[in-house]
Order: structure tokens, then C-alpha cells, then sequence
């Protein structure tokens, strides 16, 4: 009863912070939204009992990646970024693709169960066993996963170095 | 009454070590900027605050009172809502990092099991961590939005300082995780009991001296107090702010401070166990184990606290010691020193626990 409750506020914040990141025309304050929007995504997480994943959840994309964000969009001119258009030329071909996730997400909700009486989100919760899992059992897809980001690394310095020709 | 038998387990292990926490840290809050201003004062010849109550004992009431009546004042261009929010994110992510924290084990008062935590995460040390991340937030939103350029370099300066700094942090932390086998802070501390990781060798004293420096740097502290250099920076990211919401920023300071120390002791110093003049592995010699039973008679609360006062005297003594890094400097340290000690220390460690040395 008392995680329902719970869960509903987290859920409700959620939507509403990730309607107001994509809304607001001051993009500092797009991120801080997005900032609110990682911490009840943590705390959805805390619920599932997956207190691991909560935890990297704000180190990785609060923590780091946000911050990042924050960082380039702090150098924006605010004044100009706040007056100019919301929508480019493709705005019908972008509503279209936004109608059909919505529906994709209306008709898996419908089929769902309500995710705290869906199961764990992990039935181990400890880092152990979790770590044991992609070591073995998801090898393939986690090395992959990390290549993935050496790729985005070694491109970030290509963007970045010098050119000495 | 069937209801009081449903609420009275919750006020022993949940009420009370609440209410006992949040008064640690206001307590602290308040005393350890006198505690800094005397310890100052003493290694600069002077005699520090005299004339607020008897030995200045007073001074930490009167300069609250003066925080709360000063006038609070939001600069005409500065984002409010930002402004307003900022201090409140710092204090609010740095008493969040306090909850997760063990003060020892828990004890027996009127026949009352009394837990000396308040919640016994099992990702204690990642939780903490995660609290420390996100406290950034309040320093570059302080910066950013007093829309006055000191503050902004004072923001950036911190938040490419701390980020910098995590990860050297978040690596020393790997490695005691590595040594006790778990993320859960009383867990650190039991594994502890034979050996205190500092001096678990070779790689304990490295991921001590690799933590105190970072965490250091993550509470912007001199050597590292870059964001609030004086002398460039008026006051870095708070310097458009007056009355209360200074004191939080002055607060929220002082706690990160306590963390890191808490922290340390934790992670490297055992904890609430006691010091231990020879240590017992090493065989019993008849005076020696008798002055380690004396000492393991004091409480362990107490020798956790008085590990986290050396620490914050550490702190005080490199601030009346040491002058500031440069910023290129600081920057380098950090990735160019730090991050491989940091990520070879963890690669030695896990080398060692593999083959059974730690």
C-alpha cells in the first residue's frame, strides 16, 4: 500500500519533470528537470529493491554525465537560446514518430502488470551476484557494451586532436 | 495498545538514531568554525575568538544569529529559482550522505538494542559517493545563476575539479571495496578487525594518501579551494550571497568536510575498533595485550570520533600551512598523477586478492 503510494508520487514526478525538461526554454533550467528526473528514476529503483542500480543510476547519469551536459549548456547565451523557434521545418515527421512511441508505450502498459506486483527488477540484489551474471552469463553483450564506449572515447580525442598536416 | 507495538521498534531503531545524527551534525556544523578559527589562530601566534561567552564558546551562536538576521538579499539579474535552490542542494545531498553512515556497532541502553546508524545500506560507500556527485550541482548552480562572472569561473572551476577528482576517489574507494569484499560500510569495518587497510601493504597506505587527497579536493579545501580563490574570484560561486543562505553554503562546507573525514576513518582506520599498540596477530606479549584490553575498553563511538577530529585538524593544520595550487596544476595532478597511481593500485589489489595475499 505504502509503495504504491510511493511508486504513484515517483511516477508522477517523473513524467512531469520529463515534460518540463523538454519544455522549458531556458536550457540550464531543461537540465535541472532532467536532474529531478534521474533522482526519481533512482528512487523507482530503490523501490524495486535494485538499491545497486539506484546508486550508479545518480553517479553515472547525475553524477557524470548531466554534469557534463550542464557544463556545455551553462555556456549557452541563455537570452538568445530562450527567443529563438521551438520547432524546425520536420516538426510533423517528429509528431508522427512521438504518436507512435506513445502508443507503443500505451499498448505495453496496457498488457503489463503493475510493476511493483511485476517481480524484482533483478531477483539478486547484490552487487555479487550481479557481477558474477555479466562475467558469464552476459560476457558477449557487456564487452560489447565497452567497446562501444572506447569507440565514442577514441572519437571524442580524433573530434579533439590537432591537425598537423 | 496494538499500535505502539507497531511504532516502538521503529522509534528505537529508526527515531532515536535520527534524532542523535541530526544533532551530531548540526553540533559539529556550528563548532567546527570555531574549532578551525582557534586552531588558525593558534598557528598564527593570535588567540582566535575571546569575546563571545567565555573563551569564545559563544561565537558559533552569535555568528548563526547573525546569519538569520542579515539581510538576504537576490541579486535583480540572477536566475531566482536557481539562486534560491542551489545552497539547498548542497546541504540536503550532504546531510543525505550522513544517513548511510555507521557510528559503531550497535548498543544496549536501558535493555533497548540502539542501532548508531540510521540506515545500514548495503551500497553504503556507492550511496555516499552518489550523494557527493550530485552535491556538485548545488555549486554550479550557485555560480550560474548569481549571473556575475567570478561566481560562473567559481562554478566551473569547481565542477571541472570535481569531476576531476571522483574518479581518482571513486578508484581508492574500489580498492577498499576490493579488500573487505563489500559495499556496506559496517561490513568494511568488521573486515577490519584483524588489520586496518592502511596498513594492509603494499596497497593500503597508496589508497589512503589517494582518498585524504581527493576527498581533499572534492570539499574544495586549500590546497585545492580553486572555486573560492580570494584573490581571483572575490569568493567564487557564493559571492552574491548573503545572510542564511551563506551560513548553508558555510554548512554544507563544513559537513562535506566531515563525510570525507568520517569516511576515511572508516574505509582506512578501522572504524569504532580500537588502536592497537602491538597488534594481537603478531603474538601476545603479557604488557602489551593488557594495554590493547584497556584500550579496547573505551567505547568505539570514541575512538571513531577521535579519528574523525584528526582529521578535521588535518584539515585545519594544511590551511594554515600550505598555499594554492595553480589551476593548471591542479588539473594535472589529478589526471596525470592520481588517476594511474589510482588505477594501478586497484589492478595490484585485485591481483593480491586472487592469489590470497590480503
Amino acid at each position: 500500500m505504502i509503495n504504491q503510494i510511493v511508486f504513484l508520487y515517483f511516477a508522477a514526478v517523473i513524467v512531469l519533470s520529463a515534460v518540463l525538461t523538454i519544455t522549458r526554454r531556458n536550457p540550464v533550467h531543461s537540465v535541472l528537470f532532467m536532474l529531478l528526473l534521474f533522482f526519481h528514476i533512482a528512487g523507482v529503483f530503490v523501490l524495486l529493491n535494485a538499491e545497486f542500480l539506484a546508486a550508479v543510476q545518480l553517479i553515472v547519469y547525475a553524477g557524470a554525465i548531466l554534469i557534463l551536459y550542464l557544463f556545455v549548456v551553462m555556456l549557452l547565451n541563455v537570452d538568445r537560446e530562450s527567443k529563438s523557434d521551438r520547432a524546425n521545418r520536420f516538426w510533423p515527421w517528429i509528431v508522427a514518430f512521438g504518436l507512435v512511441i506513445f502508443a507503443e508505450i500505451g499498448l505495453l502498459v496496457a498488457r503489463g502488470s503493475f510493476p511493483l506486483e511485476g517481480g524484482q527488477i533483478m531477483n539478486k540484489t547484490g552487487i555479487k551476484e550481479l557481477g558474477i551474471d555479466l562475467y558469464t552469463k552476459y560476457l558477449v553483450p557487456f564487452e560489447i557494451a565497452s567497446v562501444i564506449l572506447l569507440v565514442g572515447l577514441v572519437g571524442a580525442v580524433m573530434l579533439a586532436k590537432k591537425k598537423n598536416d | 495498545m496494538p499500535d505502539m507495538q507497531i511504532i516502538l521498534p521503529y522509534v528505537f531503531s529508526l527515531g532515536i538514531p535520527a534524532v542523535l545524527l541530526v544533532s551530531f551534525i548540526m553540533l559539529n556544523a556550528m563548532y567546527l568554525q570555531l574549532m578551525e578559527r582557534k586552531v588558525l589562530a593558534w598557528m598564527q601566534n593570535r588567540v582566535g575568538p575571546m569575546r563571545t561567552g567565555p573563551w569564545g564558546l559563544l561565537q558559533p551562536v552569535a555568528d548563526a544569529v547573525k546569519f538569520i538576521f542579515k539581510e538576504d538579499i537576490i541579486p535583480a539579474k540572477a536566475d531566482k529559482w536557481v539562486f534560491s535552490a542551489a545552497p539547498l542542494i548542497l546541504l540536503v545531498m550532504a546531510f543525505g550522505g550522513f544517513v548511510a553512515i555507521p557510528f559503531g556497532s550497535s548498543v544496549q541502553v536501558f535493555g533497548k538494542t540502539i542501532p548508531l546508524w540510521v540506515s545500514d545500506l548495503n551500497v553504503g560507500i556507492l550511496y555516499i559517493l552518489s550523494m557527493a556527485s550530485v552535491g556538485t550541482y548545488g555549486v554550479i548552480m550557485a555560480g550560474w545563476a548569481s549571473n556575475n562572472k567570478y561566481s560562473l569561473m567559481g562554478g566551473f572551476r569547481s565542477a571541472a575539479q570535481m569531476i576531476s577528482y571522483e574518479i581518482p576517489m571513486a578508484f581508492a574507494v574500489l580498492t577498499v571495496v576490493l579488500m573487505a569484499g563489500s559495499l556496506n560500510l559496517s561490513d568494511i569495518v568488521n573486515a577490519q578487525s584483524k588489520q586496518w587497510f592502511i596498513y594492509a601493504l603494499p596497497v593500503g597506505p597508496v589508497a589512503f594518501v589517494l582518498y585524504l587527497i581527493s576527498g581533499i579536493a572534492e570539499t574544495n579545501r586549500v590546497p585545492f579551494d580553486l572555486p573560492e580563490a580570494e584573490s581571483e574570484l572575490v569568493a567564487g560561486y557564493f559571492t552574491e550571497y548573503s545572510g542564511i543562505r551563506f551560513g548553508l553554503f558555510f554548512m554544507a562546507e563544513y559537513m562535506n568536510m566531515l563525510i570525507v573525514s568520517l569516511l576515511v576513518s572508516i574505509m582506512f582506520l578501522g572504524g569504532w575498533l580500537p588502536v592497537q599498540l602491538f597488534p594481537d596477530w603478531l603474538g601476545s606479549v603479557g604488557l602489551v595485550t593488557g594495554i590493547n584490553r584497556l584500550l579496547a575498553m573505551i567505547p568505539g563511538v570514541i575512538w571513531l570520533l577521535l579519528k574523525l577530529y584528526g582529521f578535521m585538524f588535518f584539515y585545519i593544520w594544511l590551511r594554515a600551512t600550505l598555499p594554492r595550487y595553480r589551476y593548471d596544476q591542479l588539473m594535472a595532478v589529478s589526471w596525470k598523477f592520481l588517476l594511474p597511481v589510482s588505477l594501478g593500485t586497484l589492478l595490484v589489489t585485485a591481483f593480491m586478492k586472487q592469489a590470497g595475499w590480503l
